[in-house]
């Protein structure tokens, strides 16, 4: 059984379809990126997984469970999401321990003290930015926050919407680095959205690559990586990226 | 390197802190820029843009700047009234900025906005400006010129817009060009397109440029020269070609921890903070 399977999905915003016939499936503890440029679809595709798009018409089913387009709490327990920017998804006066004890409340979950200090021991913070604001936090320190926010709850499936995208490159390695260990420690399986190919070489097994709302190719992170590529715009992509990488 | 457009000895920028001592965070940086392309990397807080916003003196009170020399082809920014220092803004020197959903204004018409940025200058003829700004346009490779004019910023997509912020710090011809991460707000394969258009600007017309990047990568294969900031001080220098064998542990700290598109690496290597002295 897969993790996550996706089956046909078509997202719309109002009067206009954004994915059309995403299909893909992430098997357990696999890492599963999906790439593409600005308005092709993919973090569409996460906002419906995650239920914060809900016109959608297709499957999508986490663990053999099947998703419903409304607020979906078993669902959800599963499957969290990590947004991209650590100074916009953190409630600015919510102190940590505050923002941390927020899924416990929704799920209705005890044993809240144990688990928050786990959660931020697995994400590396010291236990004195516990009681911290957002603002006394550098943003590699929030993203950590953010990815513990989504860890509390014990979920298998992480949906990690470029989680570091909006960090500097010395402190993007940290969270690379420490989504890798979390995912190897905890078995957890990934859908990691992302612009960046050598992000996805670190971090995934496979990719989609998807083009105006719709996957163009799946292939595997080794043959991104030997340039064995089929779709011209995949292949179009990696060019660039590469350029200059080696220059 | 030919004679200098902008030489810069020893600028400082500080701030006062909340507790009242005054916190520097550009100490004591000196470089020169002649026609050509000059590349400062360095992370968040590294002070690489407050030197560009120093350069140009937007720097605000209770900010301040001190410099042993701040000069633009010969003279000294620092002494010019208010006055004289707007005349070289844009017609001198410019810059373009990193969103250009935030430095366009929003309720005017693309087509009036950068014609603005030419009027101010000098005063010309209504008609030889509106081809003035179609040419630009034009330039910057936007293909239906008189179409894309009588848009407003919100009717532009991100490479669009931030050709439009192009076409309006170009058109008063400056002689030096600060692009501060012009194109980290946009996708890879519109990012290749505008730094094209620079480029091109940049040969065809001998202006000097001064390219302000988080991105080593996209520095050292885009610019001649490079200098690394690190926490208000520049820590190296080097031709662009040469980045690979930098020497200061900042800089092969930054190289070491970008993720490559071959990458197998178990882990990548982290700066020790401790020992850069915290950042």
């Amino acid at each position: 059984m897969s993790a996550l399977s996706v089956r046909n999905l078509s997202v719309s915003y109002g009067d206009r379809r954004v994915t059309h016939d995403v299909s893909f499936d992430v098997a357990e503890g696999e890492s599963f990126a999906l790439v593409g440029e600005s308005g092709s679809g993919k973090s569409t595709v996460l906002r419906a997984i995650s239920g914060l798009a809900r016109e959608w018409t297709g499957d999508i089913s986490a663990l053999g469970a099947p998703r419903g387009h409304r607020v979906d709490r078993a669902f959800a327990r599963q499957c969290q999401m990590v947004f991209q920017d650590p100074y916009g998804s953190l409630h600015p006066r919510k102190t940590i321990d505050a923002t941390l004890a927020e899924p416990f409340l929704i799920h209705g979950i005890g044993d809240r003290d144990r688990r928050i200090v786990a959660a931020l021991e697995a994400v590396g913070l010291d236990r004195r930015y516990r009681f911290r604001f957002p603002h006394q936090l550098s943003g590699g320190q929030r993203q950590r926050v953010a990815i513990a926010r989504a860890l509390v709850v014990e979920p298998r499936i992480l949906l990690l919407d470029e989680p570091t995208s909006a960090l500097d490159v010395s402190v993007q390695a940290e969270v690379l680095n420490l989504l890798k260990r979390l995912r190897r420690e905890q078995g957890l399986t990934y859908v990691l959205v992302t612009h960046s190919l050598p992000v996805v070489s670190f971090l995934a097994d496979r990719l989609a690559v998807m083009r105006q709302g719709r996957i163009v190719e799946t292939a595997t992170v080794a043959q991104l990586r030997a340039d064995e590529l089929r779709d011209p715009y995949s292949r179009e992509l990696r060019r660039l990226s590469q350029g200059r990488a080696t220059a | 390197m030919s004679d200098a457009l902008l030489e810069v000895e020893n600028l400082r920028v500080s701030f006062p802190s909340p507790r009242g001592e005054r916190v520097e965070v550009v100490r004591g940086v000196s470089f020169r820029v002649g026609r050509e392309r000059l590349g400062i990397v360095g992370e968040s807080g590294s002070g690489k843009s407050i030197t560009g916003r120093a350069i140009l003196r937007l720097i605000r009170p209770p900010g301040r700047v001190t410099a042993d020399r701040l000069a633009f082809r010969g003279r000294n920014l620092l002494d010019l009234s208010d006055t004289a220092m707007r005349e070289v803004r844009g017609a001198g020197i410019s810059m373009v900025m990193q969103d250009p959903k935030f430095s366009l204004n929003p309720v005017i018409r693309v087509g009036d906005q950068i014609a603005e940025a030419l009027v101010t200058h000098e005063r010309r003829p209504s008609r030889e400006v509106r081809r003035r700004v179609i040419e630009m346009l034009q330039a910057v490779r936007i293909d239906d010129p008189e179409r894309v004019a009588r848009l407003y910023p919100h009717q532009l997509s991100g490479g669009m817009g931030q050709r439009v912020m192009i076409a309006m710090m170009l058109i008063a011809r400056p002689d030096l060009l600060i692009a501060d991460e012009p194109t980290s707000a946009l996708d890879v394969s519109v990012q290749a397109q505008v730094l094209d258009i620079v480029d091109a600007l940049v040969r065809d017309e001998g202006m000097g440029l001064i390219f302000i990047s988080h991105d080593l990568d996209l520095v050292s294969s885009y610019c001649d020269r490079i200098l690394v900031m690190h926490r208000g001080e520049i820590v190296e220098e080097c031709a662009a070609g040469r980045l690979r064998e930098a020497r200061h542990p900042y800089t092969r700290g930054l190289l070491a921890a970008v993720p490559r598109l071959d990458d197998t690496r178990e882990e990548l290597p982290v700066l020790d903070r401790r020992a850069m002295g915290g950042t």
